[in-house]
Formats: C-alpha cells, structure tokens, sequence
C-alpha cells in the first residue's frame, strides 16, 4: 500500500530560483536562506521518497485567465519547466507518476473534490523552486530523485479554496493514496508563502508574527488555521500570502496527528518571507509489512520521531 | 456596471483580484500573457498604442498601460503575476515595479524589505479595524522543533541506536 510520510512545507520564491540558476548561492544574502535547507537536503537523502505531490500555484506560465480551475492534477507522465520570460529554468524535467496521479482524481472526485484533470503542462518556479529547496541544484540532464504529481491550485483570483475545504482536500487524498496498492513512500508539499504583498501601494508587507503562529498550529492545531478567513490572510499576511492556505492540503495529508521535525524562518528573500517545515505523519513505517514493522502505537513524541529516523537511516 | 464594493477593499493600498477584475481586466492580463513570446514583444515595442489595440481593452485601460501605470493597471482588473510581464518586457526587475507601486525608489524599497519589510501595524485597515485578527491572540513559542531534534541521521552512531537499528533489519 502506498503511503504518505511527511510533509515539507516551503516558500516557492521565484528570485530563490533565479539565485540557484545563476549561482549565487554563496552570496551572504542568499546563503542565509539556503542554510535553512541544508539539514533538510540530507533528510531528503535519507528519506528517500519514491513520489513527492506538490501543492502549488501556477503564476500566468501553464494558465492566463482564460482558463481558472480551482484545483487542477497532473496526471501526465512529464512536465517540462515552464518558460517565464526567461528561458525555462535549467532543472531536469519532472517525472509524472501517471497511475497514482489519476488513482488520486478518481477517489477525490468521487469524494467531491471536483478537481480539474491535466494531461499536458508546464511547471514554473512556484514547483521547481521547492524541488530545488529539498533536492538541490540538478542540471536539465539529471532527475529529480522521485515522481512528481502537481496539484496546482488557483490562489491568483480570489476567492482561492477555504482553509477549511484545503485541509478536507488534504484528507481524501490521504485516503487516495492509502488505497493505491502499490508500496510507495509518498511525501507532499505545501508550497508557497508565507507572509507577502507584492502588489500595489502595501507591496513589501511582512508579518513576522503572523507566520510563526501559523508555523506553531501546523502541528498544534491545523483544525483552527483551517478556520481563518480570507480578509484575514489578506489584512495580516498580504494580499499574496493568501497562498498560504496550501500548506493545509499538504497538512490534511498527513492525519489528524503529525509532528513537526523541522522548521526554518528567515526574512526575506526578495519580497518574502521564507518559511519552511518538515511535519511527519504518526502511524511510522512506509514500505510493506513484510519489510519492515509497522510503529508501535503511543511511543511518545520525541522517541517516536528518533525510532523513525533510525529505522529510516539504512 | 461599476464594480461592486466589497469587505477587502478596506484593506489599504490593495487591489485585491477578484472575479470581477478578472472579468475587467482579461484584455490586460491576455495582452501580458502575449508577452511571453519574444516575437509579440518586438512588436509591442515596435508600436505599443497600435498592438494594444488587439485586445479589446477600455481607453482608460490602454493609456494606464502605456504611462505604465501600474497601481492604476491593478485597479482596472490586471494581475501583479501577468503585469511583471510588461515589467520584464521593459528589461525591469520586480523590485523595480515594487518600487513604482510603492512610490519608493528601489534603493529605499530593497532596504525596507532588508529591515524585515513593512509593518502590518497600521496597514491593515482604511477605517480603523487595525486590531489584530483573532488568530493571533496569545504568543507563538517561538521554538522551531528543529532545536530540540536534529532531523537527520547522526553520522556517527550511538551504540544503542545501532543496536536497535541492527535488531530492525
């Protein structure tokens, strides 16, 4: 059975893609934000994911306003890197997971997630920069190291989705996964955020507070971030950091209880505040019974993290 | 019909993009998108008032467009994503238009947001609602999980963890 082992949340900042691109990395503005991913490139070393869901928005590269879905999945078997103005990013071509992709529609949809349904599109920054974040700099020639399914979501035009409906999202598509027959490690992002405004005469708004609030209920209690209004995202964490409402997807992936194993906060890169996390789902082993046992239900918090890493760590 | 007032257009210095702007603004956000090809783009500047004329939009439309108006492009349905285009077009970076929306210049703009970017304090509302949402009553902790664990594997290990990592395989 396939499963769903943690969740990486992470700012997709299109000027952290264009940093990489042209290598500057090093630079002392920008080595203060990649320093905050070194710990969690290793952890996605040790991980190994065979398939990675990322929950993004596409910024007017695969979608004009001619066309707005809601929710739309990738179910292709690859996606190019979008061109956004500037050549398309130097990164490998994402690898679709086709099978699962369209297993996934089908149980959404069928639990009233009317989500759209793509067989050919291009990604842009909001998913390669993530990819980049946790994996790395790869050349067009390399691979990332596991699938890719997009779950592009619209938070451009308001209204995006509700807390509340992406939190739900996340859900059905835990129990998607969950009756996937394959054994596959499966991880989701949330992208995106977190506090922003880059339009208008308010552009430059940060909120500091704001997102470390949000970073503490991802784990403490995601049911009361499901709950905030839009005009409150907008008021408080911009008119962009709307967008943070993906992260609930990723977090209603994970169950009712997860753990959060990882966090970096730094202000900003750009026009942005960069937040970033790393939130395991309880309930521990990936692979098949027969391979490895399952976790021992109760182990407290800190135990079960350190059993999982080690269990993980071969 | 004129746009409809709406809660969020009380948060200050904000377009927010509605369904209705959207609807407004689609021969903006459309000529934008026309932007991506670098054959439209020699065009444009070729003859900017004549290429505009492509696309349906309002006079008051055109002209926010070639004054390069940007709040005002905002305000007539167009979409920060797809004005970053004309931007680019133009050879601009985005702080460069960060800068013009905010009525900056981008040295000013870029140490602004080097100083941990603009309060929310007092931009929250145009009519006095600048109490801070309910969500953030009571303190974060402030204490990422990652100083109380480290997440990856210790490269050297402890004998115990060998020992029950041994008995897992």
């Amino acid at each position: 059975m396939a499963k769903i082992i943690a969740g990486i949340g992470s700012s997709h900042v299109p000027a952290i893609g264009a940093a990489i691109d042209n290598n500057k990395t090093e630079e002392p503005y920008w080595k203060r934000v990649f320093s905050g991913f070194e710990k969690s490139q290793e952890w996605m070393r040790q991980t190994k994911p065979d398939v990675a869901i990322v929950v993004y928005n596409d910024h007017a590269s695969a979608f004009s306003t001619d066309l707005i879905p809601t929710f739309a999945l990738g179910t292709a078997t690859e996606f190019p890197p979008a061109d956004e103005g500037w050549g398309p990013r130097p990164v490998p071509v994402a690898k679709g997971h086709p099978e699962l992709a369209a297993h996934i529609a089908q149980s959404v949809i069928l639990d009233e997630f009317d989500l759209t349904v793509v067989n050919k599109m291009e990604i842009d920054h909001g998913l390669t920069v993530p990819l980049n974040l946790l994996c790395g700099k790869i050349p067009p020639t390399g691979q990332w190291p596991f699938r890719v399914i997009p779950l592009a979501v619209n938070v451009v035009m308001y209204p995006p989705p509700t807390g509340h409906r992406c939190l739900m999202l996340g859900k059905a598509i835990k129990k998607a996964v969950e009756s996937y027959p394959e054994d596959l490690k499966v991880v989701i992002f949330g992208t995106g955020g977190l506090s922003h405004q880059i339009s208008g005469p308010r552009a430059g708004l940060i909120n500091s507070k704001w997102d470390k609030n949000f970073l503490d209920n991802l784990s403490k209690d995601p049911v009361k971030l499901s709950k905030i209004p839009h005009l409150d995202y907008m008021r408080e964490a911009g008119a962009e950091g709307i967008e943070m409402v993906m992260w609930l997807i990723m977090r209603g992936a994970l169950g009712d209880k997860a753990d959060e194993v990882y966090r970096f906060y730094t202000v900003p890169a750009s026009n942005t505040a960069v937040g970033h996390i790393i939130l395991k789902a309880r309930g521990g082993s990936t692979a098949s019974k027969g391979k490895k046992p399952a976790a021992k239900p109760k182990m407290k918090r800190a135990a079960a993290r350190a059993k999982v890493e080690i269990r993980r760590s071969r | 019909m004129a746009r409809r007032q709406q809660v969020y257009d009380d948060i200050p210095g904000t377009f927010v993009f509605d369904a209705d702007r959207a609807r407004e603004g689609y021969p903006i956000n459309t000529f934008c998108m026309s932007l991506m090809k670098d054959e439209n783009r020699k065009a444009f500047k070729a003859d900017e008032a004549g290429y505009l004329k492509k696309f349906n939009m309002t006079p008051e439309q055109e002209q926010a467009i070639l004054k390069r108006d940007y709040n005002k492009m905002l305000e007539l349905g167009a979409n920060i994503y797809f004005t970053a285009k004309l931007g680019a077009t133009d050879g601009h970076s985005f702080q460069h238009l960060a800068a013009v929306m905010t009525g900056n210049t981008q040295q000013a703009y870029a140490d602004m947001m080097l100083a941990g970017g603009r309060s929310v304090e007092g931009n929250r509302s145009r009519t006095g609602k600048n109490k801070p949402a309910p969500f953030l009553a009571g303190p974060s902790t402030g204490k990422p999980a990652a100083k109380r664990q480290s997440i990856v594997k210790p490269k050297a290990k402890t004998k115990a963890k060998s020992k029950s990592s041994a008995k897992r395989k």
